[in-house]
């Protein structure tokens, strides 16, 4: 609209070279230190979308958990050092792990939440023969059908978490001939929670009186609450994920909705967000920073101390993933894929922060320990805007095998590819 | 499905509709007249939701809710006089770019400032609670929500048709070389029209910061569909926006409420396909010398 804001081919080309500069000195991966005495571990999680709340969490954690090895005298007496990228979506995450693989030379891969980035991480892994542990996807699929011989897995599969707050809602009795109405995330892990959750429900005789897909974009769902309160069921269950369940639990309460509420998924900054009062119902957790072992005390203080904010379940995700591997490498004292798998397999034990130590299932890589269901406190009854919900005790209970929550063989069988 | 519960989600599916719309519709007056696609619009909407953020504790809701979309607006002049000035005449592309690149900027800077994680704050006891409409039971804030919106719709409308103000932009929307012929320059009327738009966007904020999630990325979440409202509805018209909101509100619920949820994101784009590929110009869409 005036003279002086025509455009230049010369405008752009300074510009273009003021940004390439700009870039060019922001970029990290040239400045990496290449010393040999260094062990290095690479670390790919979602920092972005949906999933970008929790991935910061995840970040925290890994950067709190390498410090404390290090202080601890790191891996056989070496300095760890972690190299941390964004892993974005499937083929980025691919690409970013074989880059740290081949170039980076890392002794193993931490980390990820998304079940489809998941699983082209454990094959880029699995490729190169080095360990990846996955630290946030749920899907089963990955623990049966697409297991790999190189993938271990800290974050508990979707069976778990159906059978842990399962146990919650058949001693509420919202189970045996009660009607479910479940709203799910239409992706790869809502698809396969949605199956587990049917199974569930089947074998305990219960049913579906609807059963809603929600592409993972949706932020409104008052077209579902008015389906709901038509269709009055026993229980919501929630298979949703990210900032979903947030957005679901605002507008419930919103809606004055009072059906009892449940969920199969769940990550407890999604109910931080979600705020008193408007977080309700009974969800399942692998872990949570009201825990009064000794292990999440000294973690919950650690990490409040460092970032001034408790520590939610993705970041013991990470945190424990890294001790575990320092231990092991301290142990057997090798930093080999091939060995420390070995040592894995043989069933070793960790400490993972809770009342029993937890051990990787040889069968399918998937950790053995305990999870808990949380449900929401009446808003009169919070106090802060972390403590937000009671715990139920451990399951399984202490005179349980740790399997017992786990998928069955048949539920969901894996078969290395060799 | 009974046909009181189709009653209730058509009605549900047009107040949601509503929404998009105010984000829509200073979308589309920036675009119609300094031609800037402009990108970064969702990010001012998550800047608007997170001031209410900050501003309740001192201010109230109420405060926030006159002050929030007040800075947003003055933030929106400062960027059109500091940046959008300089792209009026060159090639879209270049201002696409660049709102591209300021919608990534917003992002990282709430992220670095307020972190990653989402961040909680409800409806003020106030305004919560349900309204009977006979037996439609509907949230009460909604309806605040829909009494706002429309106010600002129907102020916007008589702001662009009543006033001199009004007839000097939409000259500018149809030929801007004419009214600079005139005499009038159309700087400081693009200013107040970025101010107008942006500041709308702040509002959308604001009215969805009780029952939307607030993160960071929430601007990505809304400026899409509000893209689609725009192109459905067509450049220069502002009932074709109108319309445009309420038919995809409309739409994505029905997807809903018949059982196709998982179709109902697809469904607004393929609507928007059917008017691209029967009536390029949108619905109402006028037709603009410079743009053909």
């Amino acid at each position: 609209m005036s003279d002086n804001n025509h455009f230049t081919r010369r405008g752009l080309l300074k510009t273009a070279a003021g940004a390439a500069l700009v870039s060019g000195v922001s970029a990290p991966a040239i400045l990496r230190a290449q010393t040999a005495d260094v062990i290095r571990i690479g670390h790919l999680t979602p920092r972005t979308g949906f999933l970008g709340p929790l991935g910061e969490y995840a970040v925290m954690a890994i950067d709190l958990a390498v410090e404390e090895i290090n202080a601890s005298g790191g891996m056989m007496g070496r300095k760890v050092e972690v190299l941390k990228e964004d892993s974005v979506n499937p083929q980025t995450a691919s690409s970013k792990a074989e880059r740290m693989i081949e170039r980076d030379k890392v002794a193993c891969i931490i980390g990820e939440i998304s079940s489809a980035s998941c699983l082209t991480i454990a094959q880029v892994a699995s490729r190169n023969k080095t360990l990846f542990i996955n630290t946030g996807a749920n899907s089963d699929a990955l623990r049966g059908k697409d297991c790999q011989r190189y993938m271990f897995h800290v974050e508990s599969q979707n069976s778990m978490y159906v059978k842990t707050v399962g146990r919650s809602f058949l001693r509420d009795g919202l189970v045996k001939g009660k009607k479910w109405y479940s709203l799910t995330a239409d992706y790869a892990f809502g698809h396969d929670l949605l199956k587990v959750s049917k199974r569930f429900m089947e074998t305990n005789g219960g049913n579906f009186v609807g059963d809603d897909l929600v592409p993972t974009d949706a932020t409104d769902f008052s077209a579902y609450l008015l389906k709901i309160r038509e269709a009055k069921p026993d229980l919501v269950v929630i298979n949703l994920s990210g900032n979903q369940i947030t957005n679901f639990l605002k507008q419930y309460a919103e809606f004055g909705l009072t059906f009892p509420v449940g969920g199969f998924g769940f990550d407890t900054a999604l109910a931080w967000a979600a705020g008193k009062g408007n977080f309700v119902g009974t969800w399942p957790v692998v872990w949570h920073h009201l825990l009064e072992t000794p292990g999440s005390k000294a973690f919950v203080a650690a990490f409040t101390k460092k970032y001034s904010k408790p520590p939610e379940n993705q970041a013991w995700g990470e945190y424990v993933a890294a001790k575990i591997v320092a231990q092991t490498v301290n142990e057997i004292k090798s930093a080999e894929s091939p060995k420390i798998i070995e040592q894995f397999e043989k069933g070793a034990k960790y400490d993972v922060l809770k009342t029993r130590p937890g051990y990787f299932r040889a069968s399918d890589h998937q950790l053995m320990h305990e999870m808990y269901a949380v449900t929401a406190l009446p808003a009169d009854k919070v106090k802060n805007q972390w403590d937000i919900f009671t715990s139920s005790p451990p399951v399984p209970g202490p005179d349980e095998d740790l399997e017992v929550i786990a998928a069955t063989k048949e539920e969901n069988s894996c078969t290395f590819p060799s | 499905m009974s046909a009181m519960l189709l009653a209730q989600q058509i009605l549900n599916g047009l107040l949601d509709g509503v929404y998009y719309l105010l984000i829509a519709l200073g979308l589309s007056l920036i675009f119609s007249l300094g031609g800037i696609v402009n990108l970064a619009h969702g990010a001012f909407y998550a800047i608007g939701a997170y001031l209410t953020l900050v501003l309740s504790p001192y201010l109230g809701f109420g405060g926030a809710f006159v002050a929030a979309p007040i800075a947003v607006a003055l933030l929106g002049m400062a960027i059109e006089r500091t940046l959008f000035r300089r792209f009026y005449r060159s090639d879209p592309i270049l201002s696409l770019l660049m709102t591209f690149g300021l919608a990534m900027v917003a992002e990282q800077a709430l992220r670095m400032i307020f972190g990653a994680p989402p961040l909680s704050f409800s409806i003020p006891p106030w305004l919560r609670g349900q309204v009977a409409i006979g037996s439609f039971i509907y949230s009460f804030y909604r309806v605040v929500l829909l009494g706002i919106a429309a106010t600002c719709v129907a102020g916007l409308w008589l702001l662009l048709q009543k006033t001199s103000f009004g007839r000097v932009v939409r000259a500018g929307v149809q030929n801007p070389d004419m009214v600079g012929a005139l005499g009038i320059s159309l700087q400081p009327y693009m200013s107040a029209v970025a101010a107008l738009g942006i500041g709308l966007a702040g509002l959308a904020g604001v009215l969805l910061a009780p029952i939307y999630s607030i993160h960071p990325a929430m601007g990505q979440e809304i400026i899409t569909p509000a893209f689609v409202v725009v192109v459905i509805g067509g450049l220069g018209s502002f009932w074709g926006v109108v319309a445009a909101a309420l038919l995809v509100g409309l739409v994505k619920g029905l997807m809903v409420g018949i059982g196709y949820s998982a179709a109902s994101t697809a469904a607004i784009y393929l609507l928007m396909l059917l008017v691209l590929l029967f009536r390029p110009r949108g619905l109402f869409g006028e037709r603009i010398t410079r743009f053909e």
